[in-house]
């Protein structure tokens, strides 16, 4: 399973750091695309910009994804995969710091898979990423990917 | 009935009453002058009739004396009459038909006058007869009161016609008049019936109306001017408190807008360093453990804890503010299970502590189920903490209705507190205890003290050192 790629969107360099030693600390080796924000993410996602020569019928295992980016944030990145037919049965978790009701509401509403909060304290959140980890890579199965579009 | 009928009525029967008065007057008065005057006609017919009959009477001479009382034919009220000798036989006699009653002998008395009375309807004259001085005889004459009776009747249908004719006048002037009286009283009741309908103040009575009237309609037209005056403050002052209201709710709206953004991005931004500290600490320690002395782990560690210590903090913080503006919905909450659970979480943390916890069955209370277990939850947790360096502890959750007023309380036997602190018992970030000895960051009791009352109820506490605290509240 380790060719299935992580698409690890968040903008905080230290963050990106912790998230990518969480990974290597629970031995998941996958390879992370990381997006520094949401154009990136979508750039990645839709095959454009930097990314246009990439295979489109390769689509990432699972989106982590954080709420608060700069120039296009979370719940719009997440708004445009659900409505792209390509793209709309992908595993987005959405992996953030806030825990406010509005922004859990928001996420469900507009089709997140999952809402986890990332904890202050480091070793929690390596728990969180090795229950993940096993989670959306190895246990759940992902639909087809669309070709249609 | 109507105050035009009764005011008809009344001039009526005043009118009645003057006029039944004034004829009943004249009436009397004619029945008595009438009487009398048909009684000297009747006496000065006997004198003439006596003075006629002395000769006759001295010449004993009969026929003549009858021929001059024959003359009465001319007088139809006469039924009959008489001559009398001096010692009152009867000398001549004239007599209408079917008359009777003349006295068979006069009764002439000394020094008899004219007298005169009245028998069967009829009146009666009894003149003494005196020539030169001297009685010559008595003279009686009987005549019928038809006349007077009929002049009395003609008097009484005249009384009753007047009085008829007086009452229809009388009828007319005053309905003309109480149009003049009623109609300013009319157009005041309509006055008043617009306002009471169409709370129309502004209308004002007509002034046209009479003096008394006028006082009336002047008071009842000040009155509408204070009414429209302290109507129109009243609107003033309310459109003023909408305003000030509206101004209010704006400055409160984004009081709370910037509250929110605030908090959210205490949760975001404040958090994310936190982490990294954490993080890269952690990656310190098990990337270069090995190389730092127990010292610098020591360090790492104390960072680490600090680092927690901040994220507790954070959150209680926001937990505080979310608990102040969240939405609230009364419903009736089983409190007596709530503490169960919170109880049984509780067990699970620590399994060894040997606490007796007393739940009394069916308390209930009418709050926000969320919020209520938010208080009970930092309630009985504090009750646990607090208990903790005890072998063992007894905690109670009860209620008690000491004036009528339900009263809910936690009761523990721990560390209590010194009274003379409970004013700052709860206030955010404070705290009775230093963190080494009971952790906490000092946002509990503040954040049950704003559900009670956000709930309009009230907190207390009442405690001893060592002997453990109580805590009560009301929803």
């Amino acid at each position: 399973m380790t060719d299935q790629v992580i698409l690890l969107v968040e903008d905080n360099p230290d963050d990106q750091a912790l998230t990518l030693r969480a990974l290597k600390k629970n031995q998941i080796m996958n390879q992370v695309v990381v997006a520094q924000d949401g154009v990136e993410a979508l750039e990645y996602l839709f095959c454009t910009g930097p990314h246009a020569g990439r295979n489109p019928d390769e689509m990432p295992q699972v989106i982590l994804l954080d709420l608060k980016l700069p120039r296009v944030d979370g719940f719009e990145v997440l708004r445009c995969i659900r409505e792209n037919a390509r793209t709309r049965f992908l595993p987005v978790v959405i992996l953030t710091t806030s825990n406010e009701e509005q922004d859990r509401v928001k996420g469900y509403g507009l089709g997140a898979n999952s809402y986890v909060r990332k904890p202050v304290e480091f070793t929690e959140f390596i728990q969180a990423v090795k229950q993940l980890g096993l989670y959306w890579l190895l246990l759940n199965q992902n639909a087809p990917i669309s070709r249609s579009a | 009935m109507s105050l035009a009928g009764k005011l008809t009525r009344m001039n009526l029967l005043v009118t009645a009453t003057g006029l039944l008065l004034a004829c009943a007057g004249f009436v009397a008065y004619d029945f008595v002058t009438i009487r009398q005057g048909l009684v000297n006609n009747l006496s000065i017919q006997a004198q003439v009739l006596g003075s006629s009959s002395v000769s006759a009477i001295l010449f004993n001479d009969r026929a003549s004396a009858e021929h001059t009382l024959a003359a009465l034919v001319a007088a139809p009220n006469v039924v009959s009459a008489c001559v009398y000798t001096p010692d009152g036989r009867p000398f001549a006699r004239y007599r209408r038909e079917k008359a009777a009653g003349i006295p068979d002998q006069a009764h002439p008395q000394p020094g008899d006058v004219a007298r005169h009375w009245f028998e069967h309807g009829n009146v009666l004259v009894l003149d003494p007869i005196v020539f030169q001085g001297n009685p010559a005889g008595f003279i009686f004459i009987e005549s019928e009161l038809n006349a007077f009776w009929a002049q009395i009747q003609k008097y009484l249908v005249i009384s009753v016609l007047v009085l008829l004719g007086a009452l229809l006048v009388a009828g007319l002037v005053s309905a003309s008049f109480r149009g003049a009286v009623l109609f300013p009283i009319q157009a005041l009741a309509e006055v008043a019936r617009e306002v009471s309908e169409k709370r129309n103040y502004s209308v004002r009575a007509g002034s046209d109306t009479p003096a008394e009237l006028k006082v009336l309609v002047e008071a009842f037209n000040e009155m509408l001017a204070q009414i429209e005056l302290r109507d129109r403050e009243l609107r003033e002052a309310r459109d003023e408190l909408e305003r000030r209201v509206e101004l209010r709710t704006a400055e409160l709206a984004a009081a709370n807008k910037e509250l929110e953004s605030f908090s959210y991005s205490v949760s975001h931004d404040l958090r994310a360093p936190l982490r990294s500290i954490d993080g890269f600490s952690l990656a310190v320690l098990q990337d270069y453990g090995e190389r730092l002395d127990a010292e610098a782990r020591g360090y790492f560690e104390r960072i680490r804890a600090a680092t927690r210590r901040m994220g507790m903090l954070i959150d209680d913080m926001l937990n505080l503010a979310r608990v102040a503006r969240a939405e609230m919905r009364r419903e009736r909450v089983n409190l007596t299970a709530m503490a169960q659970a919170i109880v049984a979480d509780l067990r699970k943390t620590d399994g060894s502590r040997k606490v007796d916890c007393i739940i009394e069955e069916n308390i209930v209370a009418d709050g926000d189920a969320h919020l209520l277990r938010v208080a009970l939850d930092n309630l009985l947790g504090n009750a646990w903490k607090y208990t903790s360096k005890h072998p063992t502890a007894r905690i109670e959750f009860g209620q008690a209705q000491p004036n009528g007023h339900r009263v809910y309380f936690v009761k523990d036997d721990g560390a209590g507190f010194d009274p003379a602190y409970a004013a700052k018992l709860f206030g955010a970030f404070q705290r009775l205890h230093g963190s080494s000895d009971f952790p906490g960051t000092g946002v509990g009791l503040a954040t049950v003290q704003r559900i009670v009352q956000r709930h309009g109820g009230r907190i207390w506490a009442e405690a001893a050192v060592e002997k453990g605290a109580t805590f009560y509240f009301t929803v």
